[in-house]
């Protein structure tokens, strides 16, 4: 200190001011480091966007401070921690979002975990099997932003804001449409499924289909949709079937769909139904099923839910169900079938069938008690011999035995009649049976016994009848000799007869001549013959014989 | 020891370089240089403290960010990701490479915490002209010194490792901002270990006699 002071005391050393700036020049890298230490915490505090909650049902591939976030492949967020819900059910995964992701967190933005997935069609977050999981967002519309968030299970299949529209299609059951299951239309992918659900009732389910724009726009209001979904094989009563669309709707199956060519091309509206297959589906509209209950009292073996309805051979309907019933009183059972039955199928002649008034339901049943009077019936028949398939057959069968038809039963009701083929079977049935019945044993015996005495009897014949007869054939054949000799031309009789006969022309001359001369001269019978006898016509000799008259 | 004679006191200098004595001028002529290798002679390092506090302080502030930043930035098949050197020793922790992980933890946490410890210390006491332990802290000092040359295995790794592991997609390894602030860091201390006089830690007993 003391030099220093010394030193200052000597002219041309600015020793304060020189100390001063170089002690100020050193000061300046702390300054700097902590300006930009500061700078990268502000930096870090802008940065720094929403803290947001999601909840998953696991966490199975979720890393706290590794896991991203991405949209769009994009990192806009990393999970900064893993908790368990209070309840212990659930999963709640703290993401920090990106200052510029901020407008992420929508009230319908969805997160989901990616995972590795693979499917039968296709495989899908395959980058996630090496880099782990990854959450992924598809942001919402909403207006509203939202700091906790429900997580899917499975990854949405539809992302927001991608060009195209939903629709909704129904059906009976899924088939083997998974989700993210092709669409086609004219073979060509134009779409895929984006999730199925069962209805609320269970009893159809809603598939929920993405086309792709600019596809979307084929889809009017006549479009039809059909599962084209892998190898359909049925054997039905109309023999094998086998349908196919394409090679991967074999294994992932599909949906494909066309619109009519007649269709006028309405704008496309959100539910269509899901047909089986593609001839149902092109199919003019079947409008609404009727349910008819029939009542069969014989087994149906062969009868199976979805064999044919058919009225005079035109498929109108489906068997529904097949159930048994059972009466009490003649302690019977009974085969109940419930068939649907689409009046629309008839087609034009709908028109022309009369129209009673009143609800549908009544409608039909007025309809449909006329048809029984005529003696509409119901018929199990067998389509083809090789399988044993049946289907329902509707028709009037002339002579029917009346019946009465309640027109408020419900549901409806057709009196049946037993199948062609199975009368066929119960006529030989009942034949066979009656064979059956059939004293044949005591037959046999009576017959033997029979047969015995006839034996008995035929020996009798051959002991005593024949040489008797013999005897009396040799005796006939001596009379019949004796017969011949008597009748012979050169026979004393013959002869004998023939003068006799000879003689009897004689008399019978000599008596015309007597007779005609006494017609001419009755008085000869006392006068005698007059001189003037006639001249002889006839001939000399039978002028003679009156002549011997008188003698 | 205080016995011992200051070179002060004898009227010489010491030449801090290649350690050559010679006579004290610097009262007249106020700058001289070491007639051996021509370095400027001071009887102690202007400023010393002030500029070793200086330098530690922007060490110690670059020393946060270089945590709390990735370093680097691994991609490996798909799965990429940031990581700080303490996300680093703890993932290679937790794999089971225990070697490593105490081969970085002690390059990159010990090593630097341990330098901010001594070079504090140091200081404190070199400016409070203290007489406590004066040969141990010279013995520290040059533990400083010998460790100065291993604080930047972080950033030889990084660098090493970056240039390296360019496969394209499969692998990718990039230094991260991080890294910068901590082999700046490892310089700011360096410096403040270079401008700090150990001289000064004997002025201690010259001062109190």
């Amino acid at each position: 200190m003391n030099e220093t002071f010394e030193r200052m005391t000597e002219p041309g050393y600015p020793v304060v001011a020189r100390s001063g700036r170089r002690l100020s020049l050193v000061w300046l890298v702390p300054l700097v480091a902590a300006l930009i230490g500061l700078s990268m915490l502000v930096q870090a505090w802008l940065s720094a966007g929403p803290v947001i909650t999601i909840t998953f049902q696991t966490a199975v591939g979720l890393e706290v401070d590794k896991t991203p976030v991405k949209y769009k492949d994009v990192t806009v967020g990393t999970v900064s921690s893993i908790t368990l819900s209070d309840d212990g059910s659930q999963v709640i995964a703290t993401v920090a979002l990106l200052k510029s992701a901020e407008s992420l967190a929508r009230a319908d933005t969805r997160f989901w975990v990616v995972r590795p997935r693979i499917g039968l069609n296709g495989v899908s977050g395959i980058d996630t099997l090496l880099s782990g999981a990854y959450i992924g967002v598809d942001k919402g519309k909403s207006s509203q932003s939202n700091k906790a968030f429900a997580g899917l299970e499975t990854p949405p299949t539809v992302i927001n804001g991608a060009p195209g529209r939903s629709f909704v299609l129904h059906t009976d059951d899924l088939g083997s449409l998974y989700i993210g299951s092709p669409v086609y239309y004219r073979r060509i992918q134009v779409g895929h499924v984006a999730y199925s659900q069962l209805d609320p009732d269970g009893k159809h389910v809603s598939v929920q289909i993405f086309i792709d724009a600019p596809y979307d726009r084929f889809v009017t209001a006549g479009t039809r949709f059909w599962n084209a979904s892998g190898v359909d094989v049925s054997l039905d009563a109309k023999g094998l079937k086998l349908s196919t669309q394409s090679l991967t709707t074999l294994i992932a199956g599909g949906i494909a769909f066309a619109t009519p060519p007649d269709d006028v091309g309405a704008p496309a509206i959100t539910a269509y139904d899901l047909a089986k297959d593609q001839q149902s589906a092109m199919a003019p509209p079947d409008g609404p099923a009727r349910y008819i209950q029939l009542r069969f009292e014989k087994s149906l073996h062969g009868l199976s839910v979805g064999a044919l309805v058919e009225f005079s051979g035109l498929d109108i309907g489906r068997v529904v169900a097949i159930d048994l019933d059972y009466d009490p009183i003649g302690h019977r059972f009974f085969s109940v079938v419930g068939i649907e039955v689409y009046a629309q199928r008839m087609g034009s002649v709908l028109n022309k069938l009369p129209k009673p008034d009143g609800d549908p339901q009544r409608q039909a049943a007025q309809f449909l008690r006329g048809m029984v009077e005529h003696g509409l019936r119901a018929q199990v028949r067998s389509d083809n011999l090789l399988t044993g398939q049946l289907y329902v057959s509707l028709d009037f069968m002339p002579n029917a035995t009346p019946v009465t038809f309640d027109v408020d039963a419900r549901p409806l009701a057709v009196p049946t009649v037993d199948g062609g083929f199975d009368r066929l079977q119960e006529q030989v049935a009942s034949i066979v049976g009656k064979i059956d019945k059939m004293p044949l044993e005591a037959i046999g015996n009576n017959l033997n016994t029979t047969l015995v005495d006839l034996d008995q009897t035929l020996k009798q014949v051959n002991v005593q009848l024949l040489p008797a007869t013999t005897q009396t054939l040799q005796q006939a054949r001596q009379t019949f000799g004796v017969v011949q000799g008597v009748l012979a031309s050169d026979a004393p009789l013959q002869q004998n007869l023939g003068q006799t006969l000879q003689e009897v022309q004689r008399t019978a001359r000599s008596l015309r001549v007597l007779t005609d001369l006494l017609s001419r001269h009755p008085e000869a019978l006392l006068r005698g013959s007059p001189d003037d006898a006639p001249p002889v016509t006839s001939g000399s000799r039978s002028v003679s014989a009156p002549q011997e008259f008188p003698r | 020891m205080s016995g011992r004679l200051r070179a002060r006191q004898l009227g010489v200098i010491g030449c801090h370089v290649c350690g050559l004595v010679c006579k004290d001028r610097l009262g007249e002529r106020g700058h001289a240089r070491c007639p051996c290798c021509h370095t400027t002679l001071r009887r102690r390092r202007p400023d010393s403290i002030g500029r070793a506090w200086a330098f530690l302080l922007a060490g110690m502030v670059f020393y946060i960010p270089a945590n709390a930043l990735p370093v680097m930035y691994t991609g490996l098949l798909g799965s990429s990701s940031d990581n700080t050197i303490l996300q680093g020793v703890i993932s290679f922790w937790k794999d089971g490479s225990y070697g490593i992980a105490l081969v970085i933890f002690v390059a990159s946490v010990v090593v630097p915490c341990t330098k901010f410890l001594i070079l504090g210390l140091l200081l404190v006491t070199s400016q409070r002209h203290s007489r406590w332990a004066m040969r141990e802290r010279a013995r520290l000092y040059r533990l400083i010194e010998l460790v100065g040359y291993w604080s930047m295995l972080d950033v030889l790794v990084v660098a090493t490792v970056a240039a390296l592991v360019k496969f394209q997609a499969l692998g990718d390894i990039e230094p991260r901002i991080g890294i910068f602030f901590f082999g700046a860091m490892v310089i700011l201390t360096m410096l403040s270990a270079l401008n700090f006089d150990p001289r000064l830690i004997w002025d201690g007993m010259a001062t109190h006699e």
